[in-house]
C-alpha cells in the first residue's frame, strides 16, 4: 500500500467511528427545527436547553447517581477483587464465576429482576433503587478491572509491608491501593460511564419522581430527534472528551 | 552456651495438607550468630524462615524469640525482619520512603526517622540514592536497599531468604563479603537460607543441613565439610568419592583394619564399628594423592588405576580415573609452583592413596 492509500484507509476508519458524532455536533448548531435540512448557524438550541428545566434536572440526577454508584461500585468491586486475589475461602470460585456472569448478563434481565425485587419488598422506586441497581451493574466491572491489575501484583510486597510492622489493613492501604490506583481509577470511570448512559435498567427501576437523563432523552426522541437533544449530546460528548484528555495528561505527567 | 538463645524452635512440625514440610525441628540460635539453613529446594528451609517471620504457623511445636513465645503472633508484632528473595521493594516509593517505611509504621518522630534513614543509607553506601526509585537501581543496589529497609528497625533477628540468587557470580561474592561485614558490625543475629554450600560456608558461624523436612546435621562449616555424619551431607556439600569397605578387625583408639575396594587399609574413625561390618569410606577429591606408577614406589597400601581425563579448572586440575576394579574416582590437585606441568595423560597408569586419617568412615546404611 502506498502512503496515500494508507492515509485514506485510516481516514475511512475514523469516518466510520466519528462521522455520526460530527453530524450530531454540526446539527446542534442548525437553526432549522427539523434535522432534515440545514437552516443556518445558530446557538438557539443551546439556549433552549438552558431553559429546559426538566432536562437539566434529569442531567443533574444522572450525574448524582453516576457519581454515587461509581464510588460505591468501586469500593465494593475493589474489595471483591482484593478478596478474590488474597484470600482463599469456601465459595471463592463461585464468587468469581458469579462476578463474571454479571458482567455478561443482559441489562434487560437485570432491570426486570430488580424491578420484581423492589416491588416484592415494596420499596418506593426512585434515587435509592436506582443507586442500588447501578451499583450492582457496575461493581462486577470494577472487580474484573482491578483483578486484572492485581494478577501481576507481587504478593511479597504485602508480606514485606507486614514484616516491617504494618497491619494487614495498613499494608493494603500503603502498598496494594497505590499500586492498583490506575485500575481503581479506570474502574471508577467505567462505572461512571455505565451508569451515566444506562437506559434499560434505569427505565425499570426509577419512578416518575426521579428522572434520569438517558431515559428522558429516550422518551424525547421517540417523537423524532429535537435539536436541543443534539445540543445536549454535543455537550455530553465534549465533557467525555475532556475527561479522557485529562486522564491522558495526568498519566503523562505521572510518568515524568 | 551460657546466655539463653535469641531464637528457639521446639518440636516444630508443619503440614501442608497431607505433605509433611517440617518434621520435629529443634533448633537454638545464639545471639549474634550467623546461622545458615542449607539444603536442596523443597527441604523445608524456607518454611522455617516463614515460621520465624510469622507468615506460616507451625502445625505442632513452639517458637521463642528472646525467651518469649511468639508461635502465633502476627508478623508485624515480631521484632524480626526479612530480606526477601525478590527484595520486594515497594516500586511506588523512593529508596528513602522504602527505608523509612518500618519507622513510619512505628510512628517514630519525623526528626528521628530522617536521621536514622540518612545514617543507614550511608552505611550501605546509598546516601546519594535516597530519591531514586527502586527500578532505577542495579541489582546490587536494590539488594542493599532491601537490607537497609530491614535493619533500620533494629530487629533481634534478620532473616535472609536466598538474597543473592538474582545476582551474578562476581556481585554475589562481593555482597557475601559485605553482608558478613555488616553482620559483624551491627551484631544482629542473621538466619540465612541458601541451597549453595559454598555461600553457606563462606558466611556462616554455623550451618544447619536439611533434607526432606528434617535437620540432618548442625555444625561449623569445617565440621560439616570434614566430618559429615551422613552420605547425604557429604555429597551435598561438595564432590566426594565413596569407596566400599569391610571392617576386618577393630584396634584400640578408633583404628580399624579394613579392606577398601579389595585393598587392606588402616581406617581411623570416632565411630564404633563391628568386625565384618560393611562401611563406606568417604574421601574428598583434594584428599587423594596420585602418583605415576613409574615414580618411586609408594609405600603400600594404594590402589592401582588408569587416568581417564584431566580437567583444567584454573586453580586446580581435576583428575578422573578408573581403578582396576572399575570404580571411578575424582581427585583435585593444586598447581605446584615448582612442578607447573601436570604430566598425567589419559591412559597413564597411576597409584592412588590418601593422607591417613583424612577419611570419613560411615555405616553402609547411613544414607
Amino acid at each position: 500500500m502506498g502512503a496515500w492509500s494508507k492515509r485514506l484507509y485510516i481516514f475511512l476508519v475514523y469516518c466510520f467511528f466519528y462521522l455520526p458524532l460530527l453530524a450530531m455536533f454540526l446539527y446542534s448548531f442548525n437553526a432549522a427545527k427539523y434535522t432534515t435540512a440545514w437552516g443556518g448557524f445558530s446557538l438557539k438550541w443551546y439556549a433552549a436547553l438552558l431553559r429546559n428545566n426538566g432536562l437539566l434536572d434529569a442531567a443533574l440526577n444522572s450525574f448524582l447517581v453516576a457519581v454515587c454508584a461509581a464510588s460505591l461500585a468501586t469500593l465494593l468491586g475493589g474489595l471483591a477483587a482484593v478478596c478474590l486475589k488474597r484470600y482463599s475461602f469456601p465459595g471463592r470460585r463461585a464468587l468469581f464465576i458469579g462476578i463474571l456472569l454479571l458482567t455478561v448478563s443482559p441489562d434487560i434481565v437485570m432491570g426486570i429482576s430488580f424491578l420484581i425485587l423492589f416491588i416484592a419488598c415494596s420499596v418506593q422506586l426512585g434515587f435509592l433503587t436506582l443507586l442500588v441497581a447501578h451499583t450492582a451493574l457496575c461493581a462486577p466491572f470494577v472487580a474484573v478491572t482491578v483483578l486484572a491489575r492485581l494478577e501481576e501484583f507481587d504478593e511479597y510486597l504485602i508480606e514485606a509491608a507486614r514484616d516491617l510492622g504494618a497491619s494487614e489493613a495498613k499494608a493494603l492501604l500503603h502498598v496494594l491501593l497505590p499500586l492498583s490506583a490506575p485500575a481503581v481509577a479506570a474502574g471508577w470511570l467505567l462505572s461512571f460511564t455505565l451508569s451515566m448512559d444506562d437506559v434499560l435498567i434505569s427505565t425499570f427501576v426509577t419512578g416518575p419522581s426521579f428522572e434520569v437523563l438517558p431515559v428522558r432523552i429516550y422518551s424525547m426522541v421517540r417523537l423524532g430527534v429535537k435539536p436541543d437533544v443534539n445540543a445536549l449530546s454535543a455537550i455530553m460528548f465534549a465533557l467525555t472528551l475532556s475527561l479522557v484528555l485529562l486522564a491522558q495528561v495526568i498519566t503523562q505527567l505521572r510518568r515524568k | 552456651m551460657t546466655t539463653p538463645p535469641i531464637l528457639e524452635l521446639r518440636g516444630v512440625s508443619k503440614n501442608f495438607g497431607n505433605t509433611l514440610a517440617l518434621h520435629n525441628i529443634n533448633l537454638e540460635i545464639a545471639n549474634g550468630e550467623f546461622l545458615t539453613l542449607l539444603g536442596p529446594s523443597g527441604c523445608g528451609k524456607t518454611t522455617i524462615l516463614r515460621i520465624l517471620s510469622g507468615f506460616e504457623a507451625p502445625t505442632r511445636g513452639a517458637v521463642f524469640l528472646n525467651g518469649q513465645e511468639i508461635t502465633s503472633s502476627p508478623p508485624e508484632l515480631r521484632q524480626v525482619n526479612t530480606v526477601f528473595q525478590s527484595y520486594a521493594l515497594f516500586p511506588h516509593m523512593s529508596v528513602w520512603d522504602n527505608v523509612a517505611f518500618g519507622l513510619r509504621m512505628q510512628k517514630r518522630p519525623k526528626v528521628e526517622i530522617n536521621q536514622r534513614v540518612a545514617e543507614i543509607l550511608r552505611r550501605v553506601h546509598l546516601a546519594e540514592y535516597g530519591d531514586r526509585m527502586p527500578r532505577q537501581l542495579s541489582g546490587g543496589q536494590q539488594q542493599r536497599v532491601a537490607i537497609a529497609r530491614a535493619i533500620i528497625n533494629n530487629p533481634l533477628v534478620l532473616l535472609l531468604d536466598e538474597p543473592f540468587s538474582a545476582l551474578d557470580l562476581k556481585l554475589r561474592k562481593q555482597m557475601q563479603f559485605e553482608i558478613k561485614h555488616l553482620q559483624r558490625q551491627i551484631g544482629i543475629t542473621f538466619v540465612f537460607v541458601t541451597h549453595d554450600q559454598e555461600e553457606a560456608f563462606a558466611m556462616s558461624d554455623r550451618v544447619v543441613v536439611m533434607n526432606e523436612g528434617t535437620v540432618i546435621q548442625v555444625g561449623s562449616p569445617q565440621e560439616i565439610y570434614e566430618e559429615p555424619e551422613s552420605l547425604f551431607v557429604a555429597r551435598f556439600v561438595g564432590e566426594i568419592n565413596v569407596l566400599e569397605g569391610d571392617i576386618r578387625a577393630a584396634r584400640p583408639g578408633g583404628t580399624y583394619q579394613a579392606e577398601v575396594e579389595g585393598v587392606p587399609f588402616i581406617l581411623h574413625s570416632r565411630r564404633e564399628f563391628a568386625e565384618g561390618e560393611t562401611v563406606k569410606v568417604l574421601l574428598r577429591p583434594e584428599d587423594l594423592k596420585v602418583y605415576l606408577e613409574q615414580e618411586k614406589a609408594q609405600q603400600p597400601p594404594f590402589f592401582l588405576g588408569t587416568i581417564n581425563e584431566t580437567v583444567y579448572k584454573g586453580a586446580t586440575v581435576d583428575i578422573l580415573r578408573t581403578l582396576d576394579n572399575g570404580k571411578k574416582l575424582q581427585a583435585a590437585e593444586f598447581f605446584n609452583e615448582d612442578d607447573a606441568d601436570i604430566t598425567y595423560r589419559p591412559g597413564d597408569r597411576v597409584s592412588v592413596t590418601w593422607v591417613e586419617g583424612w577419611e570419613v568412615v560411615l555405616n553402609a546404611e547411613g544414607e
